[in-house]
């Protein structure tokens, strides 16, 4: 689903990422661990297409196509979805009419008519219910006066409701208290199926013992240094990055 | 390639002014210039009763007397006086008065149509009567049997002051003096026509009333003159939609709303200004000179609303005098500038009554090389126990190269009122627009959300069916521009 072959980004002239190489197959859920400054959120905003971020080397091909040729909403379009780390506030603009924009985009993509506000209502009720949210949470504006967890609850949700390809989860777990981190968790074990990719980027192992990742990377100084299974974060819990490092 | 943020900005920053026809009418001038002698033409002209030739000469003179005033925060040049028609009309119109929708000029109703408000289509639309404004005559005014029937009185200016004298006499320039200000007075010496509303006693509106004004005629101010009373516990909402042809030259606009909301009445009134702001190089325009007043009595209720894109220079400050004791006034703004726009624009709440009440919402939007000024009073004076005002003036930025301002001046002489402030300065950042984008919406549909959010507490104060049309104009002036 998602190849990544030798990439090098910089950031306003310094390099970021140097030689990352990464294969995420349909149903597979990679966790993407490292230090602070591996260039983890890097990968993330890459993927998704943010302004400012050089590519130099490399490429990224998504079923295929090369992803760097996309603008961000063709990037949604085609299947790719971000969960920020720092979800933004639109005052004034309701989750509904959020989604509503965001769904029929999609729709209009895809040659479709939009939603009628029956089936929108519909889609999100139940999608807010996953996330054990209120359905008043629905009228009020994006994030505005959410609260940390609320905000990563509501990244989830959206999440839901766009059904995406590839899920790139941007330290959702920072911020979350066990309990709120459970309902995201089960969130989405319920989204996994074997047409859906998920790529988790966490600085802690917590959340890897409620979404069980099928592939553990560690990235360090822009490059993936380790990869192995569930049991290889676990070993990093125990022993910490510097022993790990050290053996590369 | 995709185009960039900028590629898009620019598209849509240049997107022209899509109502800049221009229909050929037959067009009945007043001999260029003002004078005294124009101003009996005009009196002449439109047969008025005696009191109006005594109210326009005084307006007149002291017009002469006054200096144009250049206090704003903006410039524009000295205006020449001298070389404007203060009187046109279409000829079909003004030889002979249409009695019904079907003696309309075909010709004007085209106008109409292509504004997107068919008359018929107006009639049939329920909740909406039209009073269409078109230069100096109003042309033609629907719903009126169903109004009458309430003892409503909707009308151009013109037949009220032919049919209810005593009515306009008795109110006519006591919100607004003739000499009240340099464009009031000019307004009040020849103005032309305008709209005419009386609510009796009790009665509630059922309708929203509307008036389109339009500006056609070359070189031609236009001066429409609006008084809306609500007699005691009476209701009524007003909406009040402006565009103009795209000229080359400057045009002048000076209208004159007064309101009068007498004891526990509400006077809501709403306007969709869409001016023509002038071409991205700030060539043409209208220059919207307007002076918007109200009297609150006990408590009355005058809500002001105003959604300003267009008008290559705005200078208006819709108020309220909270006369009576418990009156309420409020002020919701949305005004967009762009390319070089310039909007001085606010409002003044001047609490004299006992436990008087104002709110002030101003939503300031500014791009290009516009600018952008919030410009309130709220006065307090000494009789005011407990008066109480709220104001929150936001600006939003898009681009470096634009300018927003906020003078809010606050004179209190009573010391248990309560007066409070709030202003925000924001812009619509690179960080929101890529989680739009994220989520798979286009930046240009993106920023029409963001901005619809923005304007969201003003906008859901305007008639749901001009709600959508504000969106709709908020979306041509802005969408995309973000830089």
């Amino acid at each position: 689903m998602l190849t990544i072959r030798n990439l090098h980004v910089s950031v306003e002239g310094r390099g970021i990422l140097k030689g990352l190489t990464l294969e995420v197959r349909p149903g597979e859920v990679h966790a993407l661990m490292g230090p602070n400054g591996a260039g983890k959120s890097t990968l993330a905003a890459v993927l998704a297409g943010r302004e400012g971020y050089e590519v130099t080397e490399g490429e990224i091909l998504f079923e295929g196509q090369n992803l760097l040729e996309l603008s961000p909403e063709e990037r949604s379009h085609a299947g790719i979805f971000l969960a920020f780390q720092y979800p933004v506030e639109i005052p004034g603009v309701s989750m509904i009419q959020f989604l509503r924009a965001a769904l029929n985009a999609h729709r209009a993509a895809k040659g479709l008519d939009p939603l009628d506000t029956a089936e929108l209502m519909a889609l999100l009720k139940e999608k807010a219910a996953l996330l054990k949210l209120d359905p008043a949470f629905l009228s009020r504006s994006v994030n505005e006066g959410f609260s940390g967890g609320e905000r990563k609850r509501a990244e989830i949700f959206q999440m839901a409701v766009l059904g995406p390809k590839l899920c790139i989860l941007d330290e959702t777990d920072s911020g979350l208290d066990i309990d709120a981190l459970k309902v995201v968790s089960e969130a989405v074990n319920a989204l996994r199926s074997p047409a859906r990719s998920f790529l988790i980027i966490t600085h802690y192992y917590r959340i890897l013992q409620h979404i069980r990742p099928d592939v553990v990377h560690i990235l360090a100084d822009g490059r993936i240094v380790r990869s192995g299974g569930a049991e290889l974060a676990v070993e990093l819990e125990e022993k910490g990055y510097e022993p790990l490092l050290a053996a590369v | 390639m995709q185009p960039t943020q900028d590629e898009v900005l620019t598209q849509h920053l240049t997107r022209e002014y899509e109502w800049g026809f221009e229909a050929d009418l037959d067009q009945e001038y007043a001999p260029k210039g003002l004078s005294e002698e124009i101003i009996e033409y005009i009196w002449a002209k439109k047969k008025e009763p005696p009191f109006m030739l005594d109210f326009r000469m005084r307006a007149y003179r002291a017009w002469r007397d006054m200096k144009e005033p250049h206090w704003l925060n903006g410039h524009y040049a000295p205006i020449d006086y001298q070389d404007a028609y203060y009187y046109a009309a279409p000829k079909s119109v003004a030889e002979n008065r249409p009695k019904s929708l079907e003696e309309v000029d075909p010709e004007i109703r085209r106008i109409f149509d292509r504004l997107g408000i068919p008359l018929e289509e107006q009639e049939i639309l329920a909740g909406v009567a039209v009073d269409a404004v078109l230069d100096s005559v109003s042309v033609a005014t629907t719903y009126k049997e169903r109004l009458a029937k309430m003892g409503i009185i909707f009308c151009a200016m013109s037949e009220a002051l032919e049919n209810y004298p005593d009515l306009v006499k008795k109110y006519l320039g006591t919100v607004v003096p003739y000499n009240d200000n340099f464009f009031a007075a000019l307004n009040s010496a020849v103005f032309s026509d305008g709209s005419f509303v009386y609510v009796p006693k009790g009665v509630r509106c059922p309708l929203e009333l509307s008036t389109y004004f339009r500006i056609n005629a070359r070189k031609t101010g236009q001066f429409e003159r609006t008084l809306i009373i609500a007699d005691e516990g009476a209701y009524v909402s007003y909406l009040e939609g402006c565009t103009a042809p795209r000229r080359s030259e400057h045009q002048l606009h000076a209208a004159v709303v007064e309101l009068v909301a007498l004891s526990g009445s509400y006077i809501k009134y709403s306007t969709v200004q869409n001016w023509y702001p002038g071409d991205t190089e700030g060539k043409g325009g209208v220059y919207n000179f307007v002076t918007k007043r109200g009297i609150a009595y006990e408590r009355a209720k005058i809500s002001w609303t105003q959604v300003e894109t267009g008008s290559a220079i705005t200078w208006k400050y819709p108020s309220v005098i909270l006369k009576g004791d418990d009156s309420v006034g409020e002020f919701y703004s949305v005004a967009v500038t762009n390319n070089y726009q310039q909007a001085d624009t606010g409002t003044k709440m001047i609490h004299i009554g006992k436990n008087t009440r104002s709110r002030i919402v101003s939503k300031g939007i500014s791009a290009g090389k516009s600018n952008n000024t919030y410009r309130g009073l709220v006065q307090v004076l000494s009789n005011a126990e407990n008066a109480r005002n709220f104001s929150q003036c936001d600006s939003l930025l898009i681009g470096s190269a634009c300018g927003a301002h906020t003078f809010p001046y606050v004179e209190v002489k009573n010391p248990t009122a309560v007066v409070e402030h709030e202003a925000t300065t924001s812009k619509i950042g690179e960080d929101i627009l890529f989680y739009c984008n994220q989520r798979g919406i286009p930046t240009q549909e993106a920023v029409e959300l963001i901005i619809n959010g923005y304007c969201q507490e003003v906008l859901a104060h305007l008639p749901l069916e001009f709600a959508v049309e504000a969106r709709k104009l908020l979306a041509i002036s802005l969408e995309g521009s973000v830089g």
